[in-house]
């Protein structure tokens, strides 16, 4: 039995679009479906930007820094007042000009071979490494990596640069700060700067190659590769 | 409000956007390209007080001066000495990459015992008591066996005092056998034994030299002391035009002397003594010869009557009757008319030198060849003057006491030697390291024990398959090297030395020096592993022996043995790190101990020596072809080996920094080349790059070949030190030992090894 005519019409009915644009006809008023999905989009939007932002700026630091507190808990102030040269009491430079950098223990055992007060940190120094004979596993905040050569005493000696001028206030520190280093590339942070955006308000705050190239310019000094990358 | 892919999207665009904004995609990028540099296998210098301590390198016989620069106790560059006599600053690669033998994983760490199969690589650590008693036990057994001669040492060198310990050792103990590895050295040391009556080792004043006119000497490729050497190059090449000294290379192969000589001649190898007495034609014709020291000071160059009024051949007869230039320019391939202006060119130069020992003087060569070379100097008039050649002795020092030999001890010494050195047919040949596998093997000669030191026979020593036999039928084998050589890996026993920057020992004067020069090996780093001076431990064996053997070393360990020997000498040799002897070669008139108390062309200590020469020409310094091994048809090309600076061949392996330096067109991957001239490879379908057989009557070899023009057609080249079996994988398994394919040709006088080439044949394979 074959379909009526009716039956026809109202199938190529149902095949057509629902709502067909016909040129010349009126565009959809406001109010309608279109307009509300449009406004939406702007919240969805600023959400991608916020969670990605709390992401790169908060959750990105957190997880690429990993954070250790130095062996023992040193105090410069105590030091300071204690030597007559300043940094270059213990921080000093060598007969072949080669600089000594964080002192060894046999500079500690000088003074501490035996308590010199009641500090528990000083009685956890003599008993854990001045008695066993042991290095103190210091971690170095300002140290480079092994492409890098430099030398203290071209900064010191000749530029006559304080050492302030890179290592910031810790001559002046009463504790240790905890020590933060980059989970990929193994760097102390001090390198990239605490600033997870790099920017610093002092020379001491970074000490990336841009920041001694920034210096060499400044000074006129030679910027060649080979001047720090032998 | 529900997630569908329209605002997934533009989530992810705030996302993008928001990520664009934060530090993390620069500091990742940044950390990621650092993270690429900090690979934690790549070394690191350590860091700490840097300071510098002076040593001797022992690494060849060069005995260059040495400043080594440690960071704390960890040794980080080894430089040439500023100042030293020998090498002044200087460095050669293999004395550079001495770090890599010192920290580098073939160090025997302890004492081991074999317990695979001999030359399996399989050993146990044990301690160093057990390690002494057996090797005490075993060579007690075999003295009360009475069979104390059947025990044999081979070191590296005779002179110096651990040496000289190994010799007392032997006397002591009752053996004849104290070898030591040949070199051309040893060659000169009897021509001048025979020609001026000398017991000293050749010196060159090179740097003094005019003229230096080379038989094959690989003079900026290792041969002599080589930083001395090359230095001397420096200056013979320094200065304007006329003041320039003139280098002439006598080689069939482009090689790198060759090519940075003023003349570079290609004469047919093994040929070298007739273009020698060619040119003593030419000098000797043309009277172009030192007529007073011919005239006054030498014996045998004209004819002459012995004492029953027989009349014999002079030198000048000889090279006028035999060595004209047309006769010698068919032997050598040499044009006459080069032959005559070389010869004139060299007689008429300031200061001319001619210099012997081919590649890095590392075979014995032909008597003969080296004699005539000699006798070229002779006529010139240069021995003991500026810029000629001369004999040197040694720093003199404090003699040992005489060692007190039991019976046993008497009885064993007094029979004949295992390689026959000093025996009737050779009685002036002091060694015959080349030649004890062969009486092993084929003349019912017997080694019970071999104790090995700073050698590595197993390697060194030409046809190995030889020695490999000799090996298996020597009981017990002990090396006392620091490395895992192919000795010690094939040893029964190691008892590791302190390597070289470790230890305290004292080094002769270098090879191929004019001036007597003793340096100090100092313990410049800590030893590295469980490791002890062999000096301490060959006293301690020989008191575990017990009786007259225990007697010989009254000394309390080595350090004693050295300060005694050195006399008053040790203050200055401890601060300076070297002692120098105030030596002036003596004048013409006392210069010759010979026979006729003059410089002999005619060497009458033949006669002295019992040794029976028939002919009149066997006097003299002729050209007696030493044939290589193997009939030509069927191997119908020649292969000799190619020495080069860049390839340590001796008992030290090639360090990998050294092995890095190879060209591409020298060793690729584990595969070896051979050099042959494109005419070569045409007659044999051969083409560059492509794998070949190289199979001579000693044995054969896959390898690679390399075209190149600088090699005379019908010459196969290949370079000399890879193919070891011991070391690691840096060195082990790579190439093919040129020694494997060669065999001893015994120079028919001093029975050492003659050998120059091998007949080989050359099979293209597919690859």
């Amino acid at each position: 039995m074959s379909a009526t005519e009716e039956e026809k019409k109202q199938i190529v009915a149902e095949g057509e679009p629902a709502q067909k644009h016909v040129p010349g006809e009126a565009a959809p008023e406001p109010g309608k479906p279109g307009t509300w999905e449009f406004l939406i989009a702007i919240p969805v939007f600023i959400l991608g930007v916020v969670v990605c932002l709390f992401v790169g700026w908060v959750l990105f630091p957190a997880v690429l820094y990993c954070e250790k507190q130095q062996p023992i808990d040193f105090s410069h102030v105590v030091h300071q007042e204690a030597v007559d040269e300043g940094c270059e009491s213990c921080h000093f430079f060598r007969e072949d000009g080669s600089f000594s950098g964080i002192p060894k223990l046999e500079n500690c055992s000088q003074c501490h071979e035996e308590a010199m007060g009641e500090h528990p940190e000083e009685t956890r120094l003599i008993d854990e490494y001045i008695e066993p004979g042991k290095e103190i596993p210091w971690l170095v905040y300002a140290s480079q990596p092994d492409c890098v050569f430099f030398s203290h005493a071209a900064h010191i000696n000749m530029a006559e640069l304080s050492c302030g001028t890179c290592h910031g206030s810790i001559g002046e520190s009463d504790h240790t700060r905890p020590y933060q280093y980059n989970i990929l590339t193994g760097y102390s942070r001090d390198i990239w700067g605490w600033n997870i955006a790099g920017i610093k308000k002092n020379t001491w705050d970074r000490m990336k190659m841009d920041d001694c190239a920034e210096c060499h310019e400044e000074k006129g000094t030679n910027n060649a590769c080979f001047v720090c990358h032998k | 409000m529900k997630m569908d892919r329209r605002s997934f999207i533009i989530f992810s665009l705030g996302a993008g956007a928001g990520i664009t904004f934060s530090p993390l995609p620069w500091k990742l990028t940044d950390d990621m390209a650092i993270w690429t540099q900090n690979w934690p296998w790549t070394p690191v210098p350590p860091e700490g007080v840097v300071t510098h301590a002076d040593s001797v390198c022992n690494l060849c016989p060069g005995g260059c001066g040495i400043t080594v620069r440690k960071v704390g106790d960890r040794v980080t560059k080894i430089e040439g000495r500023e100042g030293y006599q020998v090498n002044n600053g200087g460095i050669c690669p293999l004395g550079a990459a001495g770090l890599q033998l010192l920290y580098g994983p073939w160090r025997v760490q302890s004492p081991l015992r074999r317990v695979g199969k001999r030359g399996s690589g399989q050993f146990e650590t044990i301690s160093w008591e057990d390690a002494i008693d057996e090797v005490v036990k075993k060579l007690g057994d075999l003295r009360v066996k009475g069979q104390a001669s059947t025990v044999a040492c081979i070191t590296g060198l005779d002179r110096g005092t651990v040496p000289q310990l190994f010799d007392r050792f032997l006397k002591a103990y009752g053996s004849p056998n104290f070898i030591r590895t040949a070199s051309a050295g040893d060659t000169y040391e009897f021509a001048l034994g025979l020609m001026q009556g000398a017991t000293a080792s050749v010196g060159y004043d090179l740097e003094r030299a005019s003229f230096i006119l080379s038989f094959g000497s690989g003079l900026i490729e290792g041969w002599g002391s080589p930083v001395r050497v090359i230095k001397a190059h420096s200056v013979w090449r320094s200065g304007n035009k006329k003041d320039r000294a003139t280098l002439v290379q006598i080689e069939p192969r482009l090689s790198n002397t060759a090519a940075k000589a003023d003349i570079w001649y290609a004469a047919n190898p093994g040929t070298e003594a007739a273009l020698a007495l060619g040119l003593a034609h030419v000098i000797v014709k043309g009277s172009l010869y030192n007529a007073d020291f011919v005239k006054n000071y030498a014996f045998g160059f004209e004819d002459w009557n012995d004492s029953k009024g027989q009349n014999h051949m002079g030198f000048k007869s000889l090279v006028l009757s035999k060595y004209s230039p047309e006769a010698v320019s068919k032997i050598t391939g040499l044009s006459a008319k080069d032959i005559v202006k070389l010869a004139q060119d060299f007689a008429k130069a300031d200061r001319p030198l001619a210099v012997w020992g081919r590649g890095k003087g590392t075979l014995p060569g032909s008597l003969y060849e080296c004699m005539a070379v000699h006798a070229l100097n002779a006529l010139v008039g240069n021995i003991n003057k500026p810029g000629g050649v001369s004999t040197r002795p040694e720093v003199a020092t404090q003699a040992w006491p005489e060692v007190k030999q039991d019976s046993t001890a008497e009885v064993g010494c007094s029979k004949p030697r295992v390689d026959g050195a000093g025996s009737n047919r050779y009685p002036l040949t002091k060694c015959l390291p080349e030649r004890w596998p062969k009486e092993i093997n084929e003349n019912g000669g017997t080694i019970q024990a071999l104790l090995v030191h700073e050698a590595d026979p197993f390697y060194t020593t030409l046809d190995s398959a030889a020695v490999a036999k000799a090996f298996d039928r020597i009981p017990f084998v002990v090396s006392f090297s620091s490395y895992m050589d192919d000795t010690a890996y094939n040893a029964d026993l190691i008892l590791p030395n302190h390597q070289y920057l470790e230890r305290l020992e004292d080094f002769p004067t270098p090879v191929g020096l004019q001036k007597p020069i003793l340096g100090l090996l100092q313990p410049v780093v800590s030893p590295q592993f469980d490791t002890r001076h062999v000096g301490d431990v060959l006293m301690t064996i020989a008191k575990g022996i017990g009786g007259t053997v225990a007697e010989a070393f009254p000394w309390d360990n080595y350090e004693t043995v050295l300060k005694e020997t050195m006399g008053d000498k040790w203050h200055t040799l401890e601060k300076a790190g070297y002692v120098e002897a105030d030596y002036k070669p003596p004048a013409w008139g006392k210069a010759f101990a010979t026979p006729s108390g003059k410089f002999e062309f005619c060497a009458t200590a033949f006669d002295k020596a019992g040794m029976r020469i028939s002919k009149d020409m066997d006097y003299l310094p002729h050209y007696q072809p030493i044939q290589p091994e193997g009939d030509e048809a069927t191997y119908p090309l020649i292969l000799m080996p190619v020495e080069l600076i860049r390839l340590a061949d001796g008992f030290i392996g090639n360090p990998p920094f050294c092995t890095k330096t190879l060209e591409a067109t020298e060793l690729k991957g584990n595969e070896l080349f051979v050099e042959v001239n494109p005419k070569t490879a045409a007659d044999y379908r051969l083409s560059e790059g492509q794998h070949a057989i190289i199979e001579t009557p000693k044995g054969e070899g896959k390898v690679l070949v390399h075209l190149s023009e600088g090699i005379m057609p019908g010459v196969i080249g290949m370079p000399k030190g890879l193919g070891h079996v011991g070391y690691d994988d840096y060195l082990a398994g790579k190439g093919v030992n040129v020694n494997s394919l060669m065999g001893v040709v015994e120079d028919p006088i001093s029975g050492l090894c003659a050998t120059w080439g091998i007949r080989a044949k050359l099979t293209s394979v597919l690859s």
